[in-house]
């Protein structure tokens, strides 16, 4: 438990009615919020209020509230999830901001993600990106047995690191261009590391970087803004070995 | 059946349809007897599947391999964010890897004992069948399980079970897992096969000549209310733990689905069996929206301890050994801190009332590494436990490795869910239930890494082949969207939502969820008695009526309104806590998580009445504001000899 005492801020959120709705701020005060409280909580007390006060709650979007489910979004004074180190929004707790502090709220800016309402986003884009190629294709039924193929642990270490994204789409948030390339990436290099993944590793980071540009995400300029602002951790070196593939793949189909 | 609630027998005949013959030839033999849908006509069947967890997802993605049409809805954003992503700890596996003795006999038989031999022997041994071939064909999509240096499958022994039979991915199981089934869902949208629903929630169920074809949604984005026909509708809508308010359940978990599903005639099985879990972060305040899970795995190393004397106001450094009760070593030698959990949060709950909890308000008891600590180092302890150890520090602001973390039981998981036959068929014909949302496999208590497996050999194994069988019954499109029945429920809906609306009454939503779940918590929770449950019954009948003349919800439904979402899924809840009660009040015995307090041994254990309550209770409903009325499906153990459950 903290010690630190309940505090009152000061919040700039961004409304917005529906898509097509221009948009703006309004100011909102969060009273006697506790340190423990996480992030949403504190929205949930201020919403709790303007319920109260016959004004429309601030729609936003969380579910797990545990940092896996990668629901939940915001840009938190100018940095995706607030740009605490590791951290999502849900797992954010008012600890980390001190009595009168004035946070500004928006939701994620970036033209294949465009605002559904408040800080709500529409980010299906980024399943589409996987419907390219996120996959081996299998079937149900015939797996082999899971130990037929040993896999160094080193490998499937590689796979898993690559493998937790959560798909929050903090990257493209962050990035000046809107690229996806992290998320992308994240998908190719887990499926990449494994032995099952090989037979479609090329046409993978083929179709899943093609898919990109035709949903409107931006290039790869390498400011690694994503990478910083991943709360997951996802390293830039996932990039790296998904335009390896890419190259390949292009290369092979100029053949 | 006499006292304060009246309860009718219902004339209902459950069949379980579980085939005769040998426990372990009966799957084999009924995937031989059901029929087949010839290939070519596949296409011509409509399934639409609710939900994309485990359960939903891996059942649409199969559905879709085989040919099937299929429409898959959830409520998220995406597929990839049903709760099923938040499991942790792991997934069960007969794999017997380990030479440690394991065997698909055994891991049915756990479940069965695990579930204080309230589940269908039939469902679980297919279910320790299936459970072998989940861990393959998850292999193969690319699932990064834990390796040992060897490059083989890592296992790790989980939730009290003596054998080390579970499989992991870190301490992110249920998300690689989840991102497994939709990467298979996501290739069969790409291909046209599924058609993939975000942010919609079926708010009822459509019954065409008495059989389930078709669901009407809420699109949440724009707010239409549609609907959808089918020739079969597969609910995979996950559990209803949500009711008490607090739980480690995501925010989303509702019943709606299966709740509409029951109002329109689906028997509702067992609904008071919910599971509390030992080891989650106790309560910080009353502004708390969910409360966090501390992987079950921390009680292979964690000592559970309280004060020996009451209120003792002392930190946990102060209080010297021999003042120390570690209760769950004393109370339970053979077992120790590793009993199932049903146990070990009753006893948490037991110290506590004793007056000799830890952390504010005395709702808390330690869980202490230091003994671990110096034995193996640091270094061990962070390898094994780092992830868990940062959560509990950011949620927390407390360093677990300097002093003993502080937990306290949370509701976690519901056993209890939509009745279903071994073809995980409701009595609704055409209408399946899946995953959390049935009540098929874990009887009054699940084991650690079992809901996990559940879910993907419902999903991946079983109803690929079921749903086959009943269509092969069934001519294609019998029934349209423009056929009278769906018009009906879609006027029904968009009336209740409309009330909803127009109420315009002091309380939000939450209010009225919060004041729920401290009745359900309070008197349907951890230890449950008659004269409770009775009071329950009466304050969730005056806070639903309430709630209808009094819960303010602003906007319109014709945008993305996230108040009136919770207000329809609050609405539901009230209604569903009430036969919860009911249920919990008929079974007069104490079994699983079902502990009734007229009912234990001198020693405080769970009194469980074979003779009395070896059956499945399912409920129907008779109308709004009735009390339900009461089918059986009698429980029969011909593999396992019934036994008290003993851990000492
Ligand atoms: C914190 C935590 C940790 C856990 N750890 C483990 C573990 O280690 N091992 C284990 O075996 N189990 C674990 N469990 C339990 C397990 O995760 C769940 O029981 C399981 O994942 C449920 O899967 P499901 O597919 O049935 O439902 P869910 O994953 O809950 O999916 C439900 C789906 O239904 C959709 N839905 C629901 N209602 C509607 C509606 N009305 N309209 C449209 N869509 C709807 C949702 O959008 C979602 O897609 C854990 C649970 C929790 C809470
Ligand atoms: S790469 Fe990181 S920031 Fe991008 S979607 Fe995945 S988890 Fe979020
Ligand atoms: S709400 Fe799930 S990651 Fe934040």
């Amino acid at each position: 438990m903290s010690t630190q005492k309940n505090m009152n801020l000061t919040l700039q959120v961004w409304r917005q009615k529906s898509k097509r709705d221009a948009g703006g701020f309004k100011t909102y005060q969060a009273k006697n919020i506790s340190p423990d409280q996480s992030f949403l909580e504190m929205l949930d007390v201020v919403n709790e209020d303007l319920i109260a006060k016959g004004e429309e709650p601030i729609a936003f979007d969380h579910d797990c509230r545990e940092g896996i489910c990668g629901m939940c979004s915001l840009f938190i004074n100018g940095a995706p999830h607030g740009g605490f180190p590791g951290t999502t929004t849900c797992q954010l707790h008012m600890r980390h901001f001190k009595d009168g502090d004035e946070i500004t709220i928006e939701p994620w800016r970036a033209k294949p993600f465009p605002v559904l309402k408040d800080l709500i986003v529409d980010r299906t884009s980024f399943d589409r990106l996987v419907q390219a190629g996120g996959y081996i294709s299998v079937n149900t039924g015939g797996a082999p047995d899971a130990n037929a193929v040993p896999i160094p642990k080193k490998d499937a270490d590689l796979a898993m690191d690559a493998a937790s994204c959560i798909g929050c789409g903090a990257c493209v948030a962050a990035c000046p261009n809107a690229s996806a390339m992290l998320f992308v990436s994240a998908k190719i290099s887990q499926l990449r590391h494994l032995p099952q993944g090989e037979a479609e590793r090329k046409k993978r980071a083929l179709n899943m970087l093609n898919r990109a540009d035709q949903e409107g995400f931006g290039s790869c300029r390498n400011h690694f803004e994503c990478e910083a602002a991943c709360p997951k951790d996802i390293p830039r070196r996932v990039m790296a070995e998904a335009y390896r593939d890419y190259i390949e793949a292009s290369a092979l189909r100029e053949e | 059946m006499s006292g304060a609630i009246d309860i009718t027998a219902s004339d209902l005949k459950l069949e379980s349809k579980a085939p005769t013959g040998p426990l372990a030839e009966k799957w084999s033999k009924h995937k031989f007897d059901l029929k087949l849908v010839n290939p070519a006509n596949k296409r011509r069947y409509r399934v639409i599947v609710v939900g994309s967890g485990l359960a939903g997802a891996s059942a649409a993605s199969s559905l879709g391999e085989l040919g099937y049409h299929v429409d898959c809805f959830c409520f998220q954003d995406s597929p990839r964010r049903a709760h099923s992503i938040a499991a942790q700890g792991g997934i069960n596996a007969a794999k017997n890897y380990q030479n440690d003795g394991d065997s698909i006999f055994r891991l049915f038989y756990d479940t069965i004992k695990g579930g204080d031999f309230r589940a269908r022997e039939a469902n679980v041994h297919r279910l320790a069948e299936c459970s072998v071939d989940i861990i393959d064909h998850c292999t193969a999509l690319g699932v990064p399980f834990a390796r040992e240096y060897g490059g083989q499958l890592a296992n790790r022994s989980f939730g009290g079970a003596q054998v080390s039979r579970t499989f992991y991915a870190r301490g992110q199981t249920g998300q690689q897992l989840l991102l497994g089934a939709y990467s298979s869902l996501s290739r069969m949208i790409e291909l046209g096969r599924v058609k993939m629903h975000s942010r919609a929630e079926m708010l009822d169920l459509v019954l065409v000549d008495g059989h389930a074809k078709g669901i009407v949604t809420r699109d949440l984005v724009s707010g239409e209310i549609k609907a959808w026909a089918a020739d079969a509708v597969v609910l995979a809508t996950g559990g209803y733990g949500n009711v008490f308010y607090l739980s480690t359940n995501a925010q989303g978990c509702n019943v709606t689905a299966t709740y509409r599903a029951y109002k329109r005639g689906a028997a509702f099985a067992n609904p008071c069996f919910t599971q509390i879990h030992p080891t989650c972060i106790p309560v910080h305040g009353d502004q708390q929206s969910k409360l966090t899970l501390m992987s079950e795995s921390l009680r292979n190393d964690g000592r559970i301890w309280v004060p020996k004397a009451k209120s003792d106001t002392r930190g946990a450094a102060q209080i010297p050994e021999a003042e120390r009760d570690y209760y769950l070593e004393r109370k339970y030698p053979s077992f120790g801190n590793l009993v199932p959990r049903d146990i070990a949060s009753r006893a948490a709950k037991q110290v506590c009332d004793e007056g000799r909890g830890v952390g504010p308000g005395g709702l808390g008891v330690y869980l202490d590494f230091a003994k671990a600590i110096s034995e193996k180092g640091k270094r061990d302890i962070e390898g094994k436990y780092g992830n868990l150890f940062d959560m509990y520090a950011k949620i927390t602001a407390e360093d677990p490795y300097a002093t003993p973390m502080r937990i306290y039981p949370a509701v976690h998981y519901t056993m209890g869910g939509l009745w279903v036959d071994y073809n995980l068929m409701s009595n609704v014909p055409g209408l399946f239930v899946l995953g959390e949302a049935n009540f098929s496999d874990h009887g009054a208590n699940r084991l650690g890494a079992s809901a996990l497996m559940q879910g993907l050999s419902d999903g991946y194994f079983v109803i690929p082949y079921t749903v086959g069988g009943y269509l092969a019954g069934e001519k294609p499109g019998k029934a349209g969207v423009d056929h009278a029945a769906f018009g009906e429920v879609v006027s029904t809906v968009k009336s209740r939502s409309h009330k909803l609306l127009s109420i315009q009454g002091n309380k939000s939503p939450r209010q009225f969820h919060r004041a729920l779940g401290q009745i359900m918590w309070e008197r349907c929770g951890m230890a449950r008695n008659a004269a409770g449950l009775e009071k329950a019954v009466t304050d969730i009948r005056a806070l639903r009526a309430e709630f209808w003349e009094n819960v303010k919800v602003l906007g319109d439904g014709s945008a993305v309104n996230t108040s009136l979402e919770m207000a329809g899924r609050v609405a539901d809840f009230l209604e569903f806590g009430e036969i919860m009660c009911v249920d919990a009040w008929h079974r007069q015995e104490s079994c699983g998580g079902h502990f009734r307090e007229e009912f234990q041994t001198e020693e405080g254990e769970a009194r469980r009445d074979d003779d009395g309550f070896a059956y499945v209770a399912a409920w129907m409903h008779r109308g709004d504001g009735k009390v339900p009325s009461l089918a059986k499906e009698p429980l029969s153990f011909e593999n396992v000899k019934l036994s008290q459950r003993s851990y000492k």
